[in-house]
């Protein structure tokens, strides 16, 4: 099959994780791959972003493919319920708000920055190394923390569902392919046809 | 007696319309349609099985269907 230049956006996946590592402030452009399928879906009642430019799909799949990180094992029913899917992108939009809300915090002066990257919402991880002061608010950079932990986090559990079962299996639960599947069924009737 | 074929079938309700199918097929036989789930076009359809190989959701699956 014909490569085209999408082929390659995994390179742009890996770039932002990379560049986030050294400075969060890069977390930030994370924002595209919350609006560009929501673009798509949105405008076009499509998931051509899915279905074409997700570079951590892309990563996931080369990984788990041409790497073989992956046991290729069918992912378990309830993974792929509707009650799972719909309950994680609930979960994962919570989370989202609170990240906001942290955010909203430092910008109102009611809580002090916090240097670090939250993993799986729980774990701390320093990552203090990754801010060097910044002519911009601290607000700003405290919701780079916030957007970068969520990307770490989804891309920690991609990799761990890769393994497990079929390589692009995040792609099952990931809540943006939800939410834009949502958005196509209303805009395009329930019904297939 | 007509031959028999293998061809991709789609469960639709578990579908979660990714795409990963449509970049494996060889003869451009499946599509997603309106972004809500993959399609299989019949007359194209080889069966090979790329596609079901691939669903990360394992939704697809080879039936034998009477020609």
């Amino acid at each position: 099959m014909k490569k085209r230049w999408y082929d390659t956006l995994w390179i742009a996946s890996l770039t932002y994780l990379v560049l986030g590592f050294f400075n969060i402030l890069f977390a930030w452009l994370g924002l595209l791959c919350f609006f560009i399928p929501l673009i798509f879906a949105v405008a076009g009642g499509n998931k051509g972003y899915c279905n074409r430019y997700c570079g951590r799909g892309q990563l996931f799949g080369m990984l788990g493919g041409r790497f073989g990180l992956s046991r290729k094992k069918d992912i378990p029913r309830w993974m792929k319920s509707k009650a799972f899917r719909y309950g994680f992108l609930a979960f994962f939009f919570a989370m989202f708000f609170l990240m906001l809300w942290n955010t909203y915090l430092v910008f109102a002066g009611a809580q002090d920055l916090k240097q670090v990257v939250t993993l799986l919402w729980t774990f701390k991880l320093p990552w203090h190394w990754a801010y060097h002061g910044t002519l911009f608010h601290p607000g700003v950079a405290q919701f780079a923390f916030g957007f970068y932990s969520v990307m770490l986090t989804s891309t920690v559990l991609g990799l761990v569902t890769m393994v497990l079962f079929k390589p692009r299996s995040w792609c099952v639960y990931c809540p943006m392919g939800t939410m834009t599947q949502l958005i196509c069924k209303a805009k395009n009737g329930r019904k297939p046809e | 007696m007509g031959r028999k074929r293998r061809k991709a079938q789609v469960d639709s309700a578990d579908c979660v319309a990714c795409g990963c199918c449509v970049k494996v097929c060889p003869v451009r036989a499946i599509g997603i349609d309106r972004g809500i789930t993959a399609r299989v076009d019949r007359d194209k359809c080889v069966g090979c099985g790329k596609c079901a190989a691939e669903c990360p959701a394992s939704v697809i699956a080879l039936q034998e269907v009477e020609e």
